[in-house]
């Protein structure tokens, strides 16, 4: 039963997600379709954390260095390309082709190098160790004068790709939810998976399962390195759809925005962080329009979360995953 | 030969900033197992409460009481109200809630004291600078600093070793429902504790006032620092602690006179300055990794 609903639920959230462009077009809303252009780039990092966070236990505080990692690669890229001479004798490229996959190696190779030296920790010592390395990025980030340090880079136009057109916002829309989509199911068959099974029997108890005879090392960091790339393809993604980057996009706030929605959404369900950041976003749209002050709301909602929200959305409408 | 005196006395300032931060932020986790983010807000309400007490009655003296009382009272509400419940919950909650506060703390500090920063002058007492070696004239108010903080170090040491609120805090970090039961009330000790972190923010606030800027977010800031000292010191441990703020305060301030120097002599100019700004900033998250490769659980951990 429960699970029909939750198919039932999906396929809904589906149809009213590909829908969105025509009903924007419709009620003549462009802003509508922006937001939810927003909703689906938020996802796909709200996915990947919730991959390492709900089903290994690995709270990372700093998943944001990743999403500015990815959204600075584009833009630092562009910025050659387009006037700012080469780099490292290399005259840049606005494929898409070639620079989301250099963007993403970008962040699978910083992950591997945080990962390796975070998970030598665990508990508070982890969160705490993803959180300083990400203050160092965005300190890297705040110093690169010539991409415009404190203010960010603007992107002359979004990058080319064969046969789509990335320029048109239904084009890029469609794009975005593929992607997720793709992304959720590439999750959702990992978290199936012999090491998916691996991760979880990690989070539920190390001991028996080193016991068992498995490492936890190598098994952690494919994890924490896989959830870095999907947040770092939301980066690159918001890169090409604001066609602007900030060192806020790493900014440790940024992360703390990630983990609520993971939490909202509910934990290890990763349909869940869809459903949460959906929320998430559109309330931070309705504050953010009705007030200057509306952090004052939105603190506490924070607080309220954390502290009422331990099923999180998806778990109080399709029933809680695990413990 | 000067300077570098006047960088390790800068270093000793700062550290002695981050130890009243981080003593009273790993008190909390080695005793309550909690994550308290906020705990860069007492800082900035302890500021915030000096300086505009200052600015009303013209007295320093009523500046560090209004933030000793500030910010103890704020910690002690944010306790009762949002930290108790946190207790026994994973540290994801705890960072999420506390997060909230920080947002919240943020714009209503900014609703009732305003968008502009405040100013607070150094008091008269403390004001000028003395000659400390032939030729090296140092302020006042950072040796004031540096001499306060060696205070704290020594007042916490004995609080917390010779004192019966001590030996309970230790008791109750080892064994909470032991404690319990012997009939202390566990709940008011981890007020207690929490409003004595908070008073700590405070005096490091009022002390910082005059020589950084007060506005919205500086808490933030300093709290990532703090951080980085715990887990440096070994979380949990005062002793870690004082380890970790000196050793964070010597990199920094003399990562920022020497590495500008070093690196123009290495690179073109224009490079340096550029790689020796982001650099200097990053110094401490590069202690904190390498004090990490060598010992995971800090230099001083609590319970080896």
């Amino acid at each position: 039963m429960r699970a029909k609903f939750r198919l039932a639920a999906i396929v809904l959230g589906l149809a009213i997600l590909a829908a969105m462009p025509f009903t924007a077009e419709a009620t003549g809303s462009t802003a509508l379709l922006g937001l939810t252009n927003r909703i689906l780039i938020y996802a796909i990092a709200a996915v990947s954390l919730d991959l390492i966070i709900g089903y290994g236990a690995l709270v990372s505080f700093g998943h944001a260095m990743f999403f500015g990692l990815g959204g600075y690669t584009v833009g630092i890229i562009a910025h050659h390309t387009f006037g700012g001479g080469p780099i490292f004798g290399w005259s840049g490229s606005n494929a898409a082709l070639v620079v989301w996959p250099l963007a993403l190696l970008g962040c699978a190779l910083l992950a591997a190098a945080v990962g390796a030296l975070a998970l030598r920790t665990s508990g508070v010592q982890f969160i705490m160790i993803t959180l300083a390395f990400a203050q160092m990025v965005f300190f890297v980030l705040v110093s690169l004068q010539s991409y415009g340090g404190d203010d960010g880079l603007m992107l002359d136009r979004r990058n080319d790709m064969p046969f789509i057109d990335l320029a048109r916002p239904q084009t890029f829309y469609f794009l975005c939810l593929a992607l997720l989509v793709a992304w959720t199911l590439i999750c959702l068959s990992i978290v199936n998976s012999r090491f998916g099974l691996i991760l979880q029997a990690l989070r539920q108890s190390e001991r028996r399962a080193v016991n068992l005879g498995i490492r936890p090392f190598p098994f952690r960091l494919t994890a924490f390195v896989i959830s870095a790339v999907g947040t770092g393809l939301a980066g690159v993604l918001w890169a090409n759809y604001a066609r602007f980057v900030t060192p806020d996009m790493a900014a440790w706030t940024k992360s703390g925005e990630f983990m609520a929605i993971v939490v909202l959404g509910g934990l290890g369900t990763l349909f869940g962080p869809i459903l949460g950041t959906a929320a998430f976003i559109t309330l931070e749209q309705l504050l953010s329009s009705w007030s200057e002050h509306w952090m004052i709301v939105m603190g506490p909602v924070l607080t309220l979360i954390a502290l009422f929200g331990q099923q999180g959305l998806a778990g109080r409408l399709f029933g809680r995953r695990h413990d | 030969m000067l300077l570098f005196v006047e960088q390790i006395l800068n270093g000793l300032q700062y550290g002695a900033m981050l130890f009243m931060l981080a003593s009273g932020l790993t008190l909390i986790f080695g005793i309550m197992g909690v994550i308290n983010l906020t705990h860069g807000c007492f800082y900035m309400v302890g500021a915030y409460c000096a300086a505009f007490a200052v600015m009303s009655t013209g007295s320093f003296l009523v500046g560090i009481l209004a933030a000793l009382a500030g910010a103890g009272l704020y910690a002690v509400m944010v306790e009762v109200a949002v930290v108790q419940w946190l207790y026994r919950r994973d540290h994801l909650y705890q960072v999420l809630a506390t997060l909230g506060l920080i947002l919240f703390t943020n714009e209503a500090v900014s609703m009732i004291f305003g968008r502009r920063p405040p100013l607070l002058d150094i008091p008269p007492l403390l004001q000028g600078s003395v000659a400390i070696l032939p030729g090296l004239d140092y302020p006042v108010m950072r040796l004031a600093f540096i001499g306060v903080g060696a205070l704290v170090a020594v007042g916490l040491w004995l609080l917390v070793n010779h004192t019966r609120i001590g030996m309970l805090i230790r008791a109750g970090a080892d064994d909470r429902e032991m404690v319990d039961a012997l009939g202390v009330d566990i709940r008011r000790l981890y007020t207690l504790v929490f409003g004595l972190g908070g008073l700590l923010c405070g005096l490091a606030g009022v002390m910082a006032a005059p020589l950084l800027a007060i506005e919205i977010g500086m808490g933030e800031r300093v709290l990532i620092t703090t951080f980085v000292v715990i887990v440096i010191g070994g979380v949990g441990s005062v002793r870690g602690a004082l380890v970790g703020a000196l050793l964070v305060g010597m990199v920094d301030s003399l990562g920022r006179a020497y590495l500008p120097q070093v690196l123009q002599g290495l690179l073109p100019a224009s490079v340096a300055d550029t790689l020796s700004a982001g650099l200097v900033s990053a110094s401490i998250y590069v202690l904190m990794a390498a004090v990490l490769l060598v010992r995971p659980l800090g230099l001083l951990p609590a319970r080896a």
